[in-house]
């Protein structure tokens, strides 16, 4: 019997979490244009997705954004944690704090202040501006996955190889660096999802001429609604939802290794 | 005496104000194998870091072959080392473990190939090129961490507890194999351990060190037989140690009663402390022993049974095969020879301090 409610408790929780979701994707698939009615199963809103030059340019935007900025933010990330983990525990501690903050933030806080910074700094707003909010606020993200994996090391491996003969460069990337890859895939895999998904953090810091696919989304949203937006907001779900699988089974499978 | 190879001279180094070793000078010769042995933070593992060059001493030097390598990095020393947790490289083979060091001194396939076989051979694991080392149980890995030391023929292995988180069976099973080891690669072993009995099997010197200080340097006989302070004697093996007062050469009145040692030159009416092995002390018939005494407590401890005697109000460690039940009154007589007389501690930090072990 409980086992039973149990069941029933869990399905109605994910019910609750997916149904808008699943919402979405059921209509991406409706032919007729209106909400209210079903109109047969149809792809022609991916077909004409494909087709839209602007929304393909937001595409390149987004993922040119989400590699690079994830990218950079991956090796400043791996140099922080090498740096932190080599000082006292009490300054490590302090400084995981501040970095633990902007992850923390409200996204339109961070937004809003990058966009002041930017004002100031006097850049011009566009493809830089984007990359370089991405690039802030990922490295917290990248942080957070590697620097377990840091404290898991055993501080004689590196030694070990330094003891025999290897130079500090050597020893990292020959012995340090492929027991940090699990924990680095995944910080990348994480940064690139984060900058996906990013909207309020764009919106403020994008300027006008260039869209990455969730400010697309939102000025075709202001227009009124068109099926296509169902679909590309399928495709971003997806996409999303594969990367997270993603940064959650590659630690995983290197450990039944 | 083998010629010279390490001279540790002076060497002090604190971490935040904690003095970890304060003036300690050590020599240690070709083909010895030497151990430095001591409770935990006597500082034999700092000792042991400085010497592979991962811990720079705040003062003094380390003179290698006769060259200053104090500044030196490990990467350039030629010492090698085994550590505690073996620290192999899991993500890499067996083969290519054993080749690291080989492949960044940039040695011909066939040398390095040559050289992974014969150290393998030398550790008993013929045949475990191509495994990963997380396949390889705790004994195994070990070895396996000594070859990849060995390949690249240092001077000197510093290995530091490397028997740690083995089994007592596989721990002694070790201590022959490192001592051959030993024997067949003819270079000097420095040994760090806590375990007094790896010490003595092992050792060809012992350093026994407490609180940054070297307590004693000697052979195992020596260290065992005639330690020269209360801590060394009661850090190596069991022991009684009494406070006694030296009356003049070759006698010693020990809780009220004169005993007959071999000891001279301690001075007349002198205070010192004696240190009698509980193998040593001798059960007779009470009106044989010197003093009187009676077994208050037995137990069966397998080679011998272990007896704790009170005599003149102090409780006698006694080993023997022959057993007096509890309760039986006892003489106690020790051979001369097997007194050992000690010079009271001069100074605080000679005094023994109660072992974390």
């Amino acid at each position: 019997m409980t086992n039973i409610a149990k069941k029933i408790y869990v399905s109605l929780i994910f019910l609750f979490l997916y149904a808008p979701i699943g919402t979405l994707i059921v209509l991406s698939f409706n032919a007729s244009k209106t909400r209210a009615k079903w109109g047969g199963f149809t792809v022609r809103w991916y077909l004409s997705l494909i087709q839209d030059e602007t929304i393909l340019e937001a595409f390149g935007t987004t993922l040119l954004i989400a590699l690079f900025s994830s990218l950079i933010a991956t090796v400043i990330g791996v140099i922080s944690c090498l740096a932190m983990s080599s000082m006292k525990r009490k300054t490590r501690t302090v400084l995981m704090g501040i970095t633990n903050i902007p992850m923390l933030n409200a996204d339109i806080v961070t937004g809003i202040s990058l966009m002041l910074l930017f004002i100031s700094l006097g850049l011009k707003f566009g493809f830089g501006t984007i990359l370089l909010s991405h690039i802030t606020f990922n490295i917290p993200y990248v942080i957070l996955c590697i620097m377990p994996r840091m404290k898991q090391l055993n501080p004689s491996v590196y030694e070990a190889a330094l003891d025999l003969g290897a130079s500090h460069l050597t020893a990292f990337f020959k012995v340090m660096l492929p027991d940090l890859l699990p924990g680095i895939l995944s910080g990348f895999l994480m940064a690139f999802t984060m900058s996906l998904d990013d909207f309020i953090i764009t919106h403020f810091t994008k300027g006008a001429g260039i869209d990455t696919l969730s400010t697309k989304i939102y000025t075709e949203v202001k227009k009124g609604i068109k099926p296509e937006m169902y679909a590309l907001s399928t495709i971003i779900f997806l996409t999303v939802l594969i990367l997270l699988l993603l940064v959650n089974l590659a630690p995983n499978r290197e450990r039944k290794e | 005496m083998q010629k010279e190879l390490i001279r540790l001279e002076h060497i002090s180094k604190s971490y935040d104000g904690q003095m970890v070793l304060d003036d300690l000078n050590l020599n240690i010769h070709e083909n010895e194998f030497v151990t430095l042995l001591g409770p935990s933070g006597c500082g034999k593992t700092t000792t042991l870091r400085i010497l592979g060059g991962f811990v720079s001493p705040d003062t003094g030097n380390v003179i290698f072959d006769n060259q200053n390598i104090t500044k030196l990095p490990p990467n350039k020393r030629s010492l090698n080392t085994v550590f505690q947790k073996y620290a192999l490289f899991t993500h890499m083979t067996i083969a290519d473990n054993i080749a690291f060091g080989l492949k960044i001194k940039n040695k011909s396939k066939s040398y390095i190939d040559d050289k992974i076989k014969y150290a393998l051979k030398l550790v008993n694991l013929e045949g475990y090129e191509k495994r990963m080392p997380d396949s390889l149980s705790g004994g195994q890995q070990q070895r396996i961490a000594i070859a990849r030391a060995i390949v690249n023929e240092p001077k000197v292995l510093l290995l530091d507890e490397p028997l740690g988180a083995l089994d007592l069976k596989l721990r002694q099973e070790m201590q022959y194999e490192l001592i051959r080891m030993k024997n067949e690669l003819g270079i000097t072993f420095v040994y760090v351990t806590h375990d007094q009995e790896e010490a003595l099997t092992m050792s060809d010197t012992i350093v026994v060190m407490n609180q940054g200080y070297i307590q004693q340097i000697g052979s195992p006989e020596s260290i065992y037989n005639e330690p020269e302070n209360a801590f060394v004697a009661d850090f190596i093996g069991e022991s009684n140690i009494i406070a006694a007062t030296m009356i003049e050469d070759k006698c010693v009145e020990i809780l009220g009663s004169r005993f007959t040692c071999v000891d001279t030159g301690f001075g007349t009416n002198k205070p010192v402390d004696v240190v009698i092995r509980p193998e040593d002390v001798e059960l007779v018939a009470p009106e044989d022993g010197i003093i009187k005494g009676v077994v208050t407590h037995l137990i069966f401890k397998g080679v011998h049974y272990e007896m704790e005697v009170t005599a003149n109000g102090f409780e006698w460690l006694v080993h023997s095969t022959v057993l007096s039940p509890v309760g039986k009154e006892v003489g106690i007589k020790v051979d001369p020879f097997n007194i050992q007389i000690m010079n009271k501690p001069e100074s605080e930090d000679e005094e023994a301090v109660a072992l974390e072990l």
